[in-house]
């Protein structure tokens, strides 16, 4: 109805800052990605900077309440079991719990998507074993795999990544081989197909920005689940050994406190859900951002009637 | 003249949108009498079916927006009437079709049921419903009835199922039908057909049709008066013999102006080296045959058409000589090598040669890259233009030849119009310098204006560049302006061929002359001649 061709030009010539720009128009976003450069920093120089303090027993600050200064600033949220700064602990604990949960979603899509491309793209056959072999880590309780995985290979950090993601895989597989199914019949597809495009041109170019955004969401509503996921192999013993520490290890060692030491689970709790909602936040900015029909939307001053 | 039945007067709709305020409609006044039939015609977007959209109260509001008007029938403005009256109103005593039967016909509902719900749901008991159903089902021509109300939307042809709507429609007797491009979607046999019926309905029932549409041949078919609409507005309104011939506003004269099939034939250059030359292709689906031994020779230069109703086999074609679909059998010589048993790397080679440019440019460009990198792939793909710097320049000339101009480049396929969207189509195609450009149905989802545009423009690029065509389309008009010889296909068979002029001026297979037969010319007077000699030959 409207005439779109009026359009208004698009500046587009550095992408960078027009990133930024539109980044600074969601506010929510915006907000979201402050956040989770905090989550990362925390991540990055936390061990280094407070792993002692951390760790430091201090039988007097047994379940210390939080909101008093009175033990110092690392006090302030409270002490756990065994006296330690709930503060300083959850700080280091961003380290291992990014880790896992981002090498784990990471390599779960990546090799997931992967997958998923080639049996969607591909004839008959390899999709048929692909999907079967998904079908088998399925129908695997995955915690039994990863149970017995890492009873043999011993409990590390690259190896809980491994399983993890082994159980993640087929999540995304079956996603992308669903989307690529429908994408590839579509008309630019087989327009690309006519200009001479090869195969791995019209997968990387064609189909995969059109399966993209729904890979992201779903990797962003999936990194609160392998966050929990590696709290309850922690809590078997068969996970991150002490002294490392997770958010997901901290929520699960602090259960039996409830009653009595509420902030022992509660806020390593709250930071998992931050973290979930702040990836959330930002990948449904990323998909308006990144999908050019969409994109105006954050381009220009919004006018009433949104 | 009576009271009219329904009257709309000074309507005005604005649509609020994310962009700014769209004025749908202005002002827009018409009204309709008993057993009377009114055309609105226009293009896309010009805002011919919100008025209708209003009677029926279709409108999602927001975020449209009625501003001002009222909408007469029966002494009440049903614009203020309460959604209960309204809903009494539709169905009974007004009634819709569309465009696409299948899209509004429930596929998990018998079509028998469907029917004979329309009149249960305004409080009729079924057996009566049900014997009416029978009646109507058996009216509209579907055969053997009784199994037909038994029977999904999707066991039925497009035709039938328009014509399913149109029983539907009629089950409670309405005083008027409205119908939103009932035949947009048929071919052109089963329109006249479809036309027809509903002029013998109207005789029978003495409702009053208001038939919403863009093609000029179904106006000259089939209405008393017609308004024509651009832009949200009537620019004209009347008789529909005096205004095609005494069209007063100048957007009618355009209009009338770009309907096909009025130009010089074109005549083939009998000199011009053999480009392409198949032979006896065949392609099966299973136990259905697409392709029976079909060959073709193409030669430099030439505009081919290949016509054809839906499932007659020609978008097959395009699609085996591109390799799109293996051929079962056959051959075809492109330059003396054969395109069926090439390998991949020839392959490649010869893809750069023929080019193809789709139906509906909005789904043949991916909506995720910029004018740019859409022209600009193929030089990626065949490593042509290595000097990237030049390739702006060069992208730039091409949305030139083919009528955009150089701010477009970095824009994305939703920020066109329909008709520009195929133009970066052609440009895209053009920018691997190909010899042959395969059209399937290229232009039948633009408008008529929007159409003659694009003709001219692949007209012009055929004799300045000495681009072959290979035009596939339904259309017989676009036909006869652009191609020098023409295919006609039926159920994957060639049955006739010829030069233009000799297909369309002395058709010898009878399914050639049906299909003229059935294409509807814009002059109203024509039309009657064409029905006359119809009814008494």
């Amino acid at each position: 109805m409207a005439d779109l061709s009026i359009a208004k030009p698009a500046p587009e010539t550095a992408r960078g800052p027009n990133l930024f720009s539109m980044l600074w128009r969601d506010k929510l976003a915006f907000v979201a990605a402050v956040v989770l450069l905090l989550i990362v920093l925390f991540a990055l120089f936390g061990p280094s900077l407070l792993g002692d303090l951390a760790t430091k027993q201090n039988l007097r600050g047994r379940n210390f309440p939080p909101f008093s200064f009175e033990r110092g600033w690392e006090f302030f949220l409270g002490g756990d079991s065994l006296g330690r700064p709930m503060l300083a602990r959850m700080i280091v604990a961003a380290h291992s719990t990014i880790l896992i949960a981002a090498g784990t979603v990471l390599s779960a899509m990546v090799v997931g998507a992967g997958l998923g491309l080639v049996a969607g793209y591909m004839g008959k056959t390899t999709s048929q074993v692909i999907m079967r072999l998904a079908d088998v880590i399925m129908s695997f309780p995955s915690l039994l795999i990863a149970v017995v995985v890492l009873y043999v290979l011993g409990p590390s950090i690259p190896n809980m990544i491994l399983v993890l993601a082994i159980t993640r895989i087929p999540i995304y597989l079956r996603t992308t081989r669903a989307e690529v199914l429908e994408v590839r019949e579509r008309m630019f597809v087989q327009a690309a197909t006519v200009m001479g495009a090869s195969h791995a041109r019209i997968i990387l170019r064609h189909i995969l920005p059109v399966v993209a955004p729904t890979l992201v969401t779903i990797a962003t509503l999936d990194f609160a689940f392998v966050m929990l996921a590696e709290s309850s192999l922690s809590f078997l013993g068969i996970g991150v050994q002490p002294p490392d520490i997770t958010w997901g290890l901290m929520v699960a060692q602090g259960r039996p406190y409830l009653n009595t030491a509420w902030w022992l689970a509660f806020w390593p709790g709250l930071m998992i859900v931050i973290t979930a909602l702040s990836l959330n936040l930002l990948s449904n900015w990323m998909r308006v951002a990144l999908d050019p029909a969409q994109r105006w939307r954050l381009e220009t001053r919004k006018t009433k009637n949104v | 003249m009576s009271e009219p039945l329904l009257s709309v007067k000074n309507l005005s709709v604005d649509f609020h949108t994310a962009r700014g305020t769209v004025h749908a409609v202005k002002n827009v006044s018409w009204s309709i009498s008993r057993g009377e039939t009114l055309a609105i015609l226009g293009e896309s977007g010009s805002g011919k079916s919100v008025s209708a959209n209003a009677v029926m109260n279709l409108l999602d509001i927001p975020p449209a927006e009625i501003v001002s008007g009222e909408i007469i029938y029966e002494g009440k403005d049903l614009l203020k009437v309460d959604y209960e009256t309204h809903r009494a109103l539709n169905g009974k005593k007004i009634a819709m079709i569309f465009q696409d039967p299948l899209g509004h016909l429930n596929p998990v509902y018998t079509v028998g049921w469907q029917i004979v719900e329309m009149m249960t749901a305004h409080g009729r008991p079924a057996d009566m419903a049900r014997a009416r159903a029978l009646e109507l089902i058996k009216r509209v021509g579907i055969p053997e009835p009784e199994k037909a109300m038994g029977k999904y939307p999707h066991q039925f042809s497009g035709g039938q199922r328009q014509r399913l709507m149109i029983a539907m429609a009629l089950m409670l007797k309405p005083d008027i039908l409205i119908a939103d491009e009932p035949t947009t979607a048929l071919d052109v046999t089963i329109q006249a057909e479809v036309l027809a019926l509903l002029k013998e309905l109207q005789a029978e029932t003495g409702m009053a049709l208001v038939l919403i549409t863009h093609d000029l041949g179904v106006v000259a078919e089939i209405a008393d008066r017609v308004v024509v609409m651009n832009k949200g507005e009537i620019v004209e309104a009347g008789l529909t013999r005096e205004v095609y011939h005494n069209p007063k506003h100048a957007y009618t004269r355009k209009l009338i102006d770009a309907a096909p099939g009025k130009g010089e034939i074109k005549l083939l250059d009998p000199a011009a080296p053999l480009l392409l030359d198949a032979k006896k292709l065949n392609k099966t689906y299973g136990s259905f045959a697409a392709l029976k031994d079909v060959s073709l020779t193409l030669a430099r230069g030439q505009s081919l058409a290949v016509v054809g109703e839906s499932g007659s086999g020609k978008s097959t074609l395009a699609r085996t000589l591109l390799r799109l679909e293996e051929a079962d059998s056959g051959e075809a010589l492109w330059k003396g090598r054969d395109l069926i048993t090439m390998g991949r790397s020839e392959l490649l080679g010869v893809r750069r040669q023929i080019q193809m440019v789709f139906q509906d440019p909005t789904q043949s460009l991916n909506p995720r890259m910029s004018v740019y990198q859409l022209i600009a792939e193929g030089w990626d793909i065949h490593k042509l233009m290595p000097d990237k710097s030049k390739r702006r320049a060069k992208v730039i000339e091409l949305l030139e030849q083919v009528g955009l101009s150089a701010e477009h480049v970095d824009r994305y396929p939703h920020q066109f119009s329909g008709g520009q969207r195929q133009r970066i189509a052609i440009a895209r195609a053009l920018a691997l310098e190909p010899e042959l450009i395969i059209c399937d149905e290229a232009v039948s989802a633009l408008d008529v204006s929007i159409q003659a545009q694009v003709i001219a423009l692949l007209d012009d690029l055929r004799q300045r560049l000495g681009i072959s065509f290979l035009f596939i389309a339904h259309d017989l008009g676009v036909v006869r302006d652009f191609a020098d010889t023409v295919i006609v296909m039926k159920s994957g068979e060639i049955v006739e061929r010829g030069p233009t002029a000799q297909i369309f001026e002395a058709p010898q297979h009878p399914y050639t002359q049906r299909l003229l037969a059935a294409n509807l010319d814009p002059d109203p007077d024509v039309q009657a001649e064409r029905r006359a000699s119809l009814t008494h030959g």
